[in-house]
């Protein structure tokens, strides 16, 4: 059983459709980038998994659990997905570690202490522990965005879900967060990454996934994807964000 | 102009006998003091609950809290305190019943109250509303993607930024609520300004009297104004200078 499967997922704002008929999954242990130029609905596709967009049409299936049907705690099945955004989105009011046990306490009813340690353990991993006591306006962007990881990670997620997590960073601090992705990914946890580091998906993706105009272009493992795309739009795609 | 200021009057005894003319104004900044603080925690929370209806994803909470802000900000504050006082108790017998039946100044001070309260809840609730939209859309996603329900996220995720936001046109709104609180004087509700009135027909005192009651209001209205920016400093949030940030 996939842990994410997408089933003809077709999703519109309006008239204008920004999701068609994708259809793809990710496996257990599997990294999978999805790429594409931008307005191609790949923030949109990661989002519904855990969703955060709604869908229409089709459906998705997150460890058995389908993520449109009503009857889904929804809650519940998110606060097993950990989710990086672009921004961070750190909590600007908490600390850094108040960030970690917030959902651990409210959402899995872990005890305080209990909490603060796995985020302390945490913490330690993405080399964040000096910064327990800060507010997120007193860090950097590559700095908020490893607690944001951790945050996810705090969860114990069976899944983790990535949304162009290094655009927003200044070049310099791109690394640290990718070197971070890089360690979960080589610990075997499932990942969908949003993402323009081909750098990144040459390391460690299994499969790449190619977006365009919210159609599903190229689903192709890594070598496939970047020995010979076989769609033309993935061809000049990557002729464009290679060049350098 | 020539003017016998004579302050000594606030000294004088009044006609009843046993009281002076200070006690008078000190018991009229009592209830002032007491419609202004029900009347802001009656404010603060259904203004807080409307604003939040305002923001929610279903047409029903964000049609009453649109149809609530409209309602109270349409009818001019005299006129909410006449029907408050005159008009609904008539459509709520148990309530008429205990009006016509307890002490006169509770009836009024009930009034007031819920008057001035829900009026400032109305005003309130706007700034609620904008605070909460102010903040960037993703930190309501984030609550939710970590498993935090829609109460959860607004507890410990929005409102704390948002009434951060706030604090300032908060504070004008507080100083605009003890202002308002003089209105109740036309209910007959013995506040500061209406007992400043009866000091000055009773004595013709009437400028030591009001230049008394401005004093006095002042004083309040700072005070607030104090309060409101020491709570301001205490909840800052260190190197966050522009609210809802993203690191920029």
């Amino acid at each position: 059983m996939p842990m994410i499967e997408f089933k003809s997922v077709s999703k519109w704002y309006g008239s204008f459709q920004v999701l068609k008929d994708c259809t793809t999954k990710v496996e257990k242990g599997e990294v999978v980038v999805v790429c594409g130029p931008s307005g191609s609905g790949k923030s949109t596709l990661i989002k519904c998994v855990n969703a955060l967009e709604p869908f229409q049409q089709g459906e998705i299936v997150v460890n058995g659990q389908s993520v449109g049907d009503k009857a889904t705690n929804l809650p519940q099945l998110r606060s097993k997905i950990g989710m990086v955004f672009q921004h961070f989105e750190l909590f600007p009011h908490m600390t850094v570690i108040e960030n970690l046990n917030l959902a651990q306490v409210k959402v899995l009813g872990r005890g305080t202490e209990e909490a603060t340690e796995k985020s302390r353990m945490l913490l330690k991993r993405v080399g964040m522990i000096d910064h327990a006591p800060k507010f997120p306006g007193q860090l950097s962007g590559g700095q908020q965005q490893r607690v944001a990881i951790a945050r996810g990670l705090a969860m114990d997620p069976i899944a983790m879900l990535f949304d162009e997590p290094t655009s927003a960073l200044d070049p310099e601090m791109i690394n640290e967060v990718l070197d971070v992705m890089v360690e979960l990914a080589h610990e075997g946890m499932t990942m969908m990454c949003v993402t323009h580091e081909m750098g990144f998906a040459r390391k460690v993706a299994h499969r790449v996934i190619f977006m365009d105009r919210g159609e599903i272009v190229e689903d192709a493992t890594k070598d496939e994807f970047f020995g010979t795309p076989r769609s033309e739009r993935a061809q000049l795609f990557l002729s464009k964000i290679l060049q350098h | 102009m020539n003017y016998n200021w004579n302050w000594g009057v606030f000294f004088q005894e009044t006609p009843d006998g046993g009281t002076f003319y200070w006690e008078m104004l000190v018991s009229g900044l009592g209830w002032t003091l007491a419609v202004s603080v029900v009347a802001w925690l009656i404010a603060m929370t259904v203004g807080a609950v409307v604003g939040t209806m305002r923001t929610l994803d279903g047409k029903a909470p964000v049609l009453f809290g649109h149809a609530w802000v409209e309602l109270f900000r349409n009818i001019p504050l005299l006129v909410q305190m006449f029907l408050w006082y005159f008009v609904i108790p008539e459509f709520v017998p148990p309530l008429k019943h205990w009006m016509v039946n307890t002490e006169p100044v509770f009836a009024q001070f009930l009034s007031a109250v819920l008057c001035l309260g829900l009026f400032t809840s109305a005003r309130i609730a706007e700034q609620v509303r904008a605070g909460i939209q102010s903040l960037p859309r993703g930190q309501r996603l984030a609550g939710s993607a970590l498993g935090l329900t829609t109460w959860q996220s607004y507890r410990h995720v929005l409102l704390p930024m948002a009434f951060r936001i706030i604090i300032p046109p908060l504070t004008s709104e507080t100083m605009n609520l003890i202002k308002n609180s003089s209105i109740a004087l036309t209910i007959g509700l013995a506040e500061l300004t209406f007992r400043a009135r009866e000091l000055g027909e009773y004595t013709f005192s009437f400028f030591e009297a009001f230049t008394a009651a401005t004093l006095v209001y002042v004083v309040i209205a700072m005070s607030a104004n104090r309060v409101m920016a020491h709570v301001e400093r205490r909840v800052a949030v260190p190197g966050l200078i522009a609210a809802g940030g993203g690191g920029h």
